[in-house]
């Protein structure tokens, strides 16, 4: 099962290759990884997308709880959570194509951010698997090019994550 | 207040933490800390010839003592040699701080001469590892350094140390930090008093209970308290590798170490027990076999001070995550004016464990006979007597580790010094010097063979310089012995490169560091020679000592069966 991993990391040099490294040490999977700093300076949040069966997700939580830089981490998905993944995504948009690519844009609430005379540059948010189905409605007119942030994440409600 | 450079820091660090002895070899990024070291006699400073030998000597010192062993090592090669003997510590939990000389800050990145990114080699095989940005950290870094090394489930911690850091011309504000903390660091202690009275009360039920202990019994100094929870309960007990000596060996109670290599009564408790009481053990592939055979009837209480170590490889029932040696006290205020629930039924159980031990009495090894070449089993039983079961004992790795584990009887912890995780070759003679270094008055033995020797053979020299008595124990058997008998069991007797051609006039060898050699090949020299070599305990002699070379190493567990597939020698099997 898929499982989506909120850590908060130490902001300190290294950090981040010792949370990388135990994922491939260990033969763990990542799917997606994003990372930027907190509104606490000294701290980054880390948010891990993988899949294992329970017994590894419960070693990959218990590694990663024993790496001395991760402060605090949560496995959003044994409660409501909300999930978002930024893509940006370059269509060929030439003739009847660039109506098509604007429609479908404005169906997926995407936002065109970028345009020359051959070209769209659309922008779309969502969970992994609308941006997934916004890949596949794009494909035949022509994808040029896709860059996701990979998943972030946060606890819905008065939960949180933090020191 | 006191003004000091970052290398006087590091001097001065080391003795108001208390270490009296580190081991290393000094090179260009290391040397003002090697300058600081010349200026003060409160630490001693041993000369290695190779960095390997610095770690796995303060390995035999933090094995032998319980504290952290100390290595300080260069940049680039003198950082990377040192590699194999971090990962040794890491695989056993052993506590270790390596300080590491790294080229000046500015030069970082540019593949300047000797720089390694030690903190990334090294970061799979280090507890934590940090790298000093600013002489003014110094003395709060290393402080962390030995904190993380020492508490917890221990292991190494690599510091970084630019050259920069330690330059003799900046002085910055130097006090000695008596705590520290780390906020995402509470490692536990006491263990979930819920859970321990469940795992107590499974016990007092048992009907077959074996307990199964590991080397967070000798770790965490829990080895008397685990004596008295097994001799209340009068419960079956057999240890790891790693924890042979957290319970006397010679003790009725004790099966001995249970696994690959382990004895047939041990492996055969396992088997048919309904209860196991793991302490301090993780249930590693030399001790299950195959997991999903693993122990059938048995029910699974695990305590360990390592969270990720419980359930890893085999689903336990009873999870507690604590230190052993608190664990078990709180089982005793609870065992304490209660009995076992069935007296019969453990004594069926002893009669079980009886039957399997008489099965094997007497029929281990076939001893040599007059004219025959020595048994190495027979060696090994005879330097027991020889030292009456008290020395330290030091292993290389291969067949002789097993025959010593075998047949040298451990009554205390810390006794038993050897590689068992990451089985390396080379480790027993400088661990050797490590552990007799901090005891001098004892007996210390390293059982090697002639291909673990000839790796760190090179720390003669060393044990010259420093006067260091050790007794080397060759079982010489002309052959990498492990890896033949698994070429005998597995590839048809195809002995690829398991011979070891050309050896050395180990005798001249010995000699020409100024140590006295003496090679025994036939039964009756055996005695005499151990009389000679054991007579002097300051003195270093190294025993050849030829044995026969077809033999094997039995029990063996059968590869993918259960713990009770064994072959119990070259013709019979479970």
């Amino acid at each position: 099962m898929r499982h989506i991993i909120s850590i908060l990391l130490e902001n300190e040099p290294g950090a981040l290759s010792r949370v990388v490294g135990l994922f491939s040490q260990r033969n763990f999977n990542i799917e997606t990884l994003n990372v930027a700093p907190t509104e606490e300076p000294s701290l980054s949040r880390l948010t891990v997308t993988t899949v294992g069966d329970d017994r590894v997700i419960e070693q990959i939580t218990k590694h990663l709880n024993k790496l001395i830089d991760v402060v605090k981490l949560v496995d959003l998905t044994e409660g409501n959570h909300i999930e978002r993944e930024l893509m940006l995504v370059k269509v060929k948009a030439l003739g009847a194509a660039r109506d098509e690519v604007k429609r479908t844009a404005d169906i997926f609430r995407a936002q065109i951010v970028d345009v020359t005379p051959s070209v769209y540059t659309v922008q779309i948010t969502g969970d992994a698997g609308k941006l997934d189905a916004f890949v596949q409605a794009m494909a035949p007119i022509g994808i040029l090019e896709v860059a996701r942030t990979g998943v972030s994440g946060i606890a819905r409600g008065d939960k949180l994550l933090s020191l | 207040m006191e003004l000091l450079s970052g290398a006087d820091m590091i001097a001065r660090f080391l003795k108001d933490e208390g270490v009296e002895r580190i081991f290393g070899y000094p090179g260009g990024a290391a040397l003002h800390i090697y300058d600081a070291l010349f200026r003060q006699d409160s630490v001693q400073h041993i000369l290695v010839r190779h960095e390997q030998a610095a770690t796995h000597a303060a390995d035999g010192y933090a094995r032998a003592t319980g504290k952290p062993g100390v290595v300080l090592v260069t940049s680039g090669p003198g950082a990377t040699n040192a590699v194999t003997g971090i990962a040794t510590a890491y695989m056993d939990s052993i506590p270790m701080v390596v300080l590491c000389g790294q080229v000046a800050s500015h030069l970082i990145g540019e593949d300047a001469f000797q720089e390694t990114d030690i903190v990334g080699v090294t970061r799979p095989v280090v507890k934590h590892s940090f790298s000093i940005r600013h002489p003014s950290q110094i003395p709060e870094v290393l402080k962390k350094a030995f904190y993380l090394a020492a508490t917890g489930r221990p292991g190494p911690v690599v510091v970084d140390i630019p050259k920069d850091m330690t330059a003799p011309t900046e002085r910055y504000e130097y006090v000695y930090p008596k705590k520290v903390k780390i906020r995402s660091y509470n490692p536990v202690t006491r263990g979930h008093a819920g859970q321990i009275k469940k795992a107590v009360d499974m016990m007092l039920k048992s009907r077959r209970p074996v307990f199964y202990t590991g080397g967070g019994i000798v770790t965490g100094h829990a080895s008397e308290a685990l004596t008295d929870l097994v001799q209340r309960l009068g419960f079956p007990i057999t240890t790891t590798l790693m924890g042979i000596g957290g319970y006397p060996q010679g003790d009725r109670q004790s099966l001995g170490w249970l696994g690959m290599h382990g004895s047939y009564e041990a492996n055969m408790a396992m088997h048919h027990a309904d209860l196991i009481i793991a302490i301090g053990a993780r249930f590693d592939d030399r001790v299950t076999n195959n997991t999903s055979k693993f122990c059938p009837t048995a029910k699974i209480v695990h305590v360990d001070i390592d969270p990720s170590s419980i359930s890893k490889t085999v689903r336990a029932d009873v999870p507690i995550v604590g230190a052993a040696g608190s664990v078990i006290d709180e089982m005793i205020s609870l065992v304490q004016g209660r009995e076992p629930a069935s007296g019969e039924a453990l004594a069926e159980w002893w009669q079980s464990i009886d039957g399997w031990r008489g099965e094997r009495e007497g029929k281990l090894y076939e001893p040599s006979e007059a004219g025959e070449a020595l048994k190495p089993q027979e060696v090994i039983e005879a330097v027991y007597r020889a030292t009456r079961g008290e020395a330290f004992v030091t292993t290389d790795v291969g067949q002789h580790q097993m025959f010593a584990a075998q047949y040298y009887k451990f009554a205390k912890p810390n006794r038993f010094i050897t590689s068992g995780g990451l089985g390396t070759m080379g480790f027993g003679f400088p661990a050797a010097m490590g552990v007799k270094l901090q005891f001098p008055q004892d007996d210390v033995v390293c059982f090697t063979g002639e291909g673990s020797f000839q790796m760190m053979m090179q720390e003669l020299s060393t044990c010259k310089q420093f006067d260091v008595g050790v007794k080397i124990v060759n079982l010489n058997n002309q052959s990498l012995g492990m890896v033949r008998q698994w070429q005998d069991l597995n590839y048809k007797s195809r002995h690829a490169h398991s011979y070891m051609e050309s050896l050395p006039d180990f005798a001249k060898l010995i000699e020409a560091y100024g140590f006295t050699a003496l090679k025994v090949t036939t039964f009756d020299e055996l005695a005499p020679a151990l009389e000679r070599a054991f007579a002097d305990t300051s003195e270093l002699v190294f025993l050849d000592i030829y044995v026969d070379p077809f033999e094997h190493v039995y029990p063996m567990q059968v590869p993918l069966g259960s713990m009770r597939d064994m072959l119990l020698s070259k013709t019979e099997r479970t």
